[in-house]
């Protein structure tokens, strides 16, 4: 993994050591190793990151692929011995074997042969309505890790992430920061990200954090996590999303609390502003974007980009949704219908041609109840996402 | 609207790709090839054979081959792009953009999934479906002869619409499922999206008719004495397949209807703005896509249910478990949808219940798989390539279900989903199950469809080339997946991926070594067809009906409709000591060719092309002109006749002069 990071990483060289794990390099060796033990999920020659992650949401992730993979192998194991040995041993040359053309059934076998997977999926079936509960993203985490509670007055550290065409957005409001295509946690501190994306449905995956979950456009979506490993980690879009989706990856950076805040102050220090008109600018598709850092974030920015109204005269949704909730705007709010445009920016026309229109109707005295554009939005749009 | 618009649309002079040299050099060929090809049939005079005896035909055997020759012309150029997939990927992962761009990459993974789904699986099976289940069910044809041939033409419209967007526009960029807000009209503006529309739009219709008419079959055209439970097991996992493509393709059109009601008339189901809800679309596409898995699946299974019993000499174990195995799938098909997309952020309690649903399939999958190998024990095993084929699909597909279990543990799936992994597990069932099951069914009932058996050394290579193949290159994915390696990239940062794109890549050439063995066996079974030909009709000692008439059978397949006291009717006959009649024919009512479903396939091409391109004229013209077509078929009263007695007799003397030759 340490040759997909580039030079423009914030990080010292001195800290590039400080890899969750030693990389293995010269693919040819290990790949012989991976193939031969290919059966046996838990080999450590090569570089599984899935099969050894530095977060304890993906540690436990892991823990279930090794323990549903054996329960199952006790039924795999048998059934594919079974069928070369009697491929082998009922072969037409071998005369000495049995042959009974006619034997067709045999109540024993068929309760063998019904119950035997059965009883491997009831278990499995138990561990997954479990683990599925546990391991649910949406649910705040109660341990650091396996030896670990979460220790009485930890403050979890939120970051808002935005999916963009074709990089990611990480905001940072308990520190007023934000990032292009970089994210840093301190370590064995819980992280809740709160997802979405601008256009496109994409993935947020840090195969070595935990699993990932959709970013979609106008819903938001959670995952919760911890780091427990300095590093460096892999993070990137694991739901195509078009042409530039190849290059839609970042690094993540597990920190010491200590280098952590010095991050936040060289993003302070080095950073630039990050208001609503940077943003439209920065929302344009692009690829192989470089890092950038922001030292000040509009406060109002993710709630605007969650509800489609980061562009002026536009509507938020979470507007719309309570225009609805009162029984609905009736025929006047058609004069809304342009403001809550979103997906036309790829039709050839910049983004200012359809807005000004828009904006000629978001006078006060045609505009429905409740519409003022700079007012901040209720909310997160809710009942939009996670039933 | 000029007149120019009006006319060509959006098509213009940029729509065809000259300036991509790899597009250009494929035209060539293609050219060349299909010059070359219409140039032989020219020649010899092949035009109106084929017009005659295969294009018009209402044959279900002819139209069943047809089906086949469909899908094998597809495979080369679904495989074509999986090679150049490896090629990219093996490329790209050395460090370098490899050699094909983004906007082409994208193109070619969504392509190689539309062609190898819609236009080589399915008619593979409804093709296999089409020839062999009358003969087990001993009836002369299937329920709507004409509507069968509608149906093959209605599917070579999609899959002509699919290769012309090659040569003219582009396909989509989308992937194979077309998710929005990607493929709206916003995001996706070019042509690609509406190939995909229009060609699986076509193609659906032909899928559904076929799927109506070989329920109707089966459940109406049975031979007397064949109760449901004395159904071949073929036809039983034919006839729950074809309720599921009955009840799922509506979904399909509906639910692509609805996109392109948002990509044509400005509709918002799908959009991200004005109340659009994109995962809607995602839960509807899945709705149709998890039972269409089953779908291809299910005749793989009855196929490796006759080949067992044939080759082992031996009643297939467990019938009855067997066919309640295969409901339990048919019905448990549709109510695992969501595993798709666990990490949509749906809750535990979904996720969970959706999870659990899809482990509990593995339970009568798992039961079919005894019940193989308890119809191998106790039998004698002739390992001709069908078998081979058989067991290298229980080895294979038994991996690729565990896998897909352990996929269905939804926070398992959340490190795994849309990794190389996924791409490794749905190979590993398709291939490994699909491929291999279709592949032991065309091997075991070629010489029932031409009359001679297909050359088996060349069969083994092929098998052989194919199974080691698949280990080499999709066994890498598993480790890449493992490696957190995700799908649809085309440029990698981390060159330590690329020795494993590498052996990737070696098995792809292994594959298409396996495709070339298919081929050369192909030919070399044609040249050598008359030591190959089988004179019994019966080569393999069968054990059902279609064993029981000729190789290959007349047009009316059975002089006399057989009558059924046991399961294995065949196996019974012979063991009864059946006598076939030799004297007494009938005249054989018959329904008569047309080139109805041509012209209809046909038109139905233009009209794909006017709505693609935005030829409002051409669409209109060619709509008008299928409605025309359509009501004046409907006053064809010439489509039928009776083979006279005489010609019955004829045929069937022949085939008794010959039976006495062998001493049968």
């Amino acid at each position: 993994m340490l040759l997909a990071f580039r030079s423009y990483s914030l990080i010292p060289t001195d800290q590039q050591t400080l890899y969750g794990r030693p990389h293995v390099a010269g693919g040819k060796s290990t790949l012989v190793v991976c193939l031969t033990l290919l059966a046996l999920p838990l080999l450590g020659g090569c570089d599984m990151v899935v099969m050894q992650p530095s977060g304890d949401i993906a540690v436990q992730q892991r823990d279930l692929i090794i323990i549903s993979t054996v329960l199952m192998l006790l039924i795999i194991v048998p059934v594919m011995a079974l069928t070369l040995w009697f491929a082998w041993k009922y072969r037409e040359s071998n005369k000495d074997a049995d042959y009974a053309p006619d034997w067709d059934h045999s109540a024993r076998l068929e309760i063998v042969i019904w119950s035997a997977p059965l009883v491997i999926i009831m278990i499995l079936g138990a561990i997954t309505w479990i683990s599925t509960h546990k391991l649910d993203p949406y649910r705040p985490l109660d341990r650091i890790d396996a030896a670990r509670a979460i220790p009485q007055g930890t403050k979890p550290l939120t970051v808002e992430v935005v999916a963009l065409d074709w990089k990611w957005m990480f905001i940072y409001p308990e520190y007023g920061i934000a990032t292009i295509n970089e994210l840093a946690a301190p370590v064995d501190v819980p992280i809740t990200f709160k997802i979405t994306s601008s256009s496109m449905m994409n993935s947020f995956y840090i195969p070595a954090l935990a699993g990932q979950v959709y970013a979609m456009t106008g819903m938001q979506t959670k995952l919760h996590a911890v780091i427990n490993h300095e590093g460096v980690y892999e993070g990137f879009s694991a739901n195509y999303s078009g042409l530039g989706f190849s290059h839609m990856r970042f690094a993540f950076h597990g920190l010491s609390s200590d280098k952590f805040a010095a991050w936040v102050e060289k993003a302070r220090t080095t950073g630039t502003q990050l208001g609503r008109a940077e943003f439209l600018e920065i929302e344009k598709p692009s690829q192989k974007e470089p890092v950038r850092l922001f030292n000040s974030v509009d406060p109002q920015l993710y709630e605007a980009i969650l509800n489609m109204c980061v562009a002026p005269g536009k509507m938020c949704m979470s507007e719309m949704m309570h225009i609805d909730m009162k029984g609905g705007g009736g025929r006047e709010s058609h004069a809304n219908r342009q403001r809550l445009e979103y997906d036309t920016r790829r039709e050839g026309q910049p983004p200012a041609a359809g807005h000004e229109e828009g904006e000629t109707h978001s006078d006060k005295t045609d505009t429905p109840e409740g519409s003022k554009e700079t007012e901040p939005p209720a909310g997160p749009p809710a009942g939009h996402h996670h039933h | 609207m000029d007149l120019t618009t009006l006319i060509f649309g959006r098509l213009t002079l940029e729509s065809f790709p000259i300036h991509e040299p790899i597009l250009v050099a494929t035209f060539a060929i293609v050219v060349l090839g299909g010059g070359a090809v219409l140039g032989a049939i020219t020649y010899y005079k092949m035009w109106g054979y084929l017009w005659r005896e295969w294009f018009t035909s209402i044959d279900h055997k002819k139209i069943g081959v047809m089906y086949v020759v469909l899908a094998l012309i597809m495979l080369l150029r679904g495989f074509a792009d999986a090679l150049m997939m490896r090629l990219q990927q093996a490329m790209a992962s050395g460090g370098g953009e490899g050699y094909l761009n983004a906007h082409h990459y994208d193109q070619i993974f969504t392509a190689h999934g539309v062609i190898m789904i819609f236009f080589v699986a399915m008619p593979l099976v409804t093709g296999l479906i089409n020839l062999v289940v009358p003969l087990q069910i001993g009836a002369r044809d299937v329920a709507f002869p004409f509507l069968n041939n509608f149906s093959f033409w209605m599917t070579t419209a999609g899959a002509i619409l699919v290769m012309i967007s090659l040569f003219v526009g582009e396909f989509a960029q989308t992937g194979w499922l077309a998710y929005p807000p990607l493929s709206g009209a916003d995001y996706s503006p070019g042509v690609g999206v509406d190939y995909y529309i229009w060609a699986l739009q076509i193609a659906g219709i032909g899928t559904l008719l076929s799927g109506i008419n070989l329920v109707v079959t089966i459940v109406k055209m049975r031979a007397p004495g064949m109760t449901l439970m004395k159904m071949p097991i073929f036809v039983w996992t034919a006839l729950c397949t074809n309720i599921l493509i009955t009840a799922i393709f509506p979904v399909l059109t509906a639910t692509l209807a609805l996109l392109t009601l948002d990509r044509y008339a400005g509709t918002n189901f799908f959009t991200n703005d004005l109340g659009g809800n994109p995962m809607m679309y995602v839960n509807l596409i899945w709705i149709w896509g998890h039972p269409e898995v089953y779908v291809l699946i299910l005749p793989a299974f009855g196929i490796f249910s006759e080949v067992v019993a044939t080759y082992s000499g031996k009643r297939l174990f467990g019938y009855t478990s067997m066919v309640y195995a295969t409901l339990v799938i048919t019905i448990l098909s549709w109510l695992v949808w969501l595993h798709h997309f666990f990490t949509m952020g749906a809750g535990a309690s979904v996720n969970s219940f959706f999870g659990i649903t899809t482990m509990i399939i593995s339970i009568p999958t798992g039961a079919k798989l005894f019940n193989w190998l308890f119809t191998m024990y106790r039998g004698r095993i002739r390992f001709d390539t069908p078998m081979l084929w058989t067991i290298g699909f229980m080895i294979t597909f038994t991996i690729g279900g565990m896998t897909g279990v352990l996929l269905a543990v939804p926070p398992a799936d959340f490190v795994l989903h849309n990794s190389l992994f996924l791409i490794a597990h749905f190979h590993n069932v398709i291939i490994g199950g699909v491929l291999f099951g279709l592949f032991a069914g065309i091997v075991y009932w070629f010489p029932k469809a031409f009359g001679f058996k297909l050359d088996e050394w060349w069969g083994k290579v092929s098998f052989w080339c194919w199974l080691i193949g698949f280990y080499l290159a999709f066994m890498p994915l598993y480790v890449l997946g493992l490696m957190g390696v995700t799908r649809r990239i085309s440029q990698f940062e981390d060159t330590s991926l690329h020795w494993y794109f590498v052996v990737a890549g070696i098995g792809a050439l292994f594959i298409l070594a396996g495709i070339l063995a298919f081929i050369i066996q192909l030919y070399v079974s044609f040249k050598n067809r008359e030591a190959l030909r089988d004179t019994t009709g019966d080569p393999w000692n069968g054990r059902t009906l279609e064993w029981s008439t000729s190789s290959p059978p007349p047009a009316y397949n059975f002089a006399f409709t057989p009558v059924v006291h046991e399961l294995d009717a065949w196996w019974d006959m012979k063991r009864r000591g059946y006598q076939r009649p030799v004297s007494g024919f009938a005249p054989i009512h018959m329904p008569r060719n047309t080139g109805t479903g041509v012209i209809l396939g046909g038109l139905s091409v233009a009209l794909g092309f006017g709505l693609i391109w935005h030829m409002w004229l051409l669409a209109g013209v060619v709509f008008v002109a299928m409605i025309a077509v359509t009501i004046w078929h409907t006053f064809d009263y010439d489509r039928d006749f009776h083979i006279p007695a005489d010609t019955v007799t004829v045929a069937e003397d022949a085939r008794t002069q010959l039976l006495a030759a062998r001493g049968v």
